[in-house]
């Protein structure tokens, strides 16, 4: 099972890479792209068959190291 | 006393801090390679400045599961002094001995410079040697020092006098353009509720001697030094009743 993991900051959270990137983006002429947000994305192999005890692992993996939920927040998507 | 510096792959400030307690401050000093988990016989921990695992997914993020943080923890939870300088303040936080996150700097970029600091709260076992109010002039070096809680836990802190320091510019004003990083509330230090955990990123150890033409960071580290003589004589007194 693969484990498709992404962390970005809070909205309201001042994501200043983001920004340039977006300014950036602007100067390109694409007049129409706003909100930038920068974020992480994580793949991690799991050797487990049961889905309900990977979605528990991947979600404490989140809580306890990939993400830190004082300024981040976490979504994942199991396949396999 | 005997002062414990711990060493994570990746500090690099850790031999700075020893030769400031050791050579400058005379104390007897123990380097802690972080696989250890006991910190018996230490009057008190330094977690030093560096790039501990590189700084790989957040500041501080994989050393506060290193070995020695479990030992940390009970030294702090029994009200040993603990220090963390730059990194070791991220590390702090991450380890929720400390409350609040780090996110990079506003500007995006690593900022190594001498910066004002104003001592908020001069009745800390760190700051003992400061005057209320005192502006010290201490290097930073950081690319994640910008320092972020929510308004819940900014107030407590505020309330709680756990603001220890906060950016100035050379006349003691806490105005936004003296704030080198984007940190909340100017804050560039805080302490633990109890009092005896403090964080803060600027580098004391690096301006601590006459050769280096600034000894304003001696005031800290010598203040540290102070508290632990105090504590361990308490210490004595309690066993000889």
């Amino acid at each position: 099972m693969k484990a498709k993991i992404h962390v970005t900051l809070k909205q309201g959270i001042l994501d200043p890479q983001g920004k340039a990137i977006e300014h950036a983006l602007e100067s390109l002429g694409f007049k129409n792209a706003a909100n930038v947000r920068v974020g992480k994305y994580m793949e991690v192999e799991l050797n487990e068959n049961d889905k309900a005890k990977a979605e528990a692992d991947v979600k404490q993996m989140c809580e306890k190291l990939l993400a830190n939920t004082i300024v981040e927040d976490y979504r994942y998507e199991l396949q396999g | 006393m005997n002062i414990g510096v711990v060493v994570f792959p990746g500090s690099n400030c850790d031999h700075d801090c020893e030769h400031v307690f050791k050579d400058v401050l005379g104390q007897d000093v123990t380097m802690v390679w972080h696989k250890e988990t006991s910190l018996k016989g230490l009057d008190g921990v330094i977690l030093p400045g560096g790039f501990s695992y590189g700084d790989y997914l957040r500041t501080g993020a994989i050393a506060r599961f290193s070995p020695v943080m479990g030992a940390v923890q009970k030294f702090a939870a029994d009200g040993g002094l603990v220090l963390g300088i730059c990194n070791g303040f991220q590390i702090l936080l991450e380890a929720g001995l400390l409350p609040g996150a780090m996110l990079p700097n506003q500007s995006l970029h690593f900022i190594c410079k001498d910066i004002y600091l104003k001592v908020e709260n001069a009745a800390t076992p760190f700051t003992g040697f400061c005057r209320p109010g005192q502006v010290l002039k201490i290097p930073i070096a950081h690319a994640d020092g910008n320092y972020y809680t929510d308004p819940v836990t900014l107030a407590g802190l505020q309330a709680n006098a756990q603001i220890v320091f906060r950016y100035c510019d050379d006349d003691g004003n806490t105005v936004p353009a003296a704030n080198p990083n984007g940190s909340l509330d100017n804050i560039a230090g805080i302490r633990n509720a109890q009092g005896n955990v403090l964080g803060l990123m600027p580098h004391p150890e690096r301006c601590a001697e006459p050769a280096l033409g600034n000894e304003d960071g001696r005031l800290i580290l010598a203040s540290m030094v102070d508290a632990m003589r105090k504590a361990a004589s308490h210490a004595h007194a309690g066993l000889a009743r």
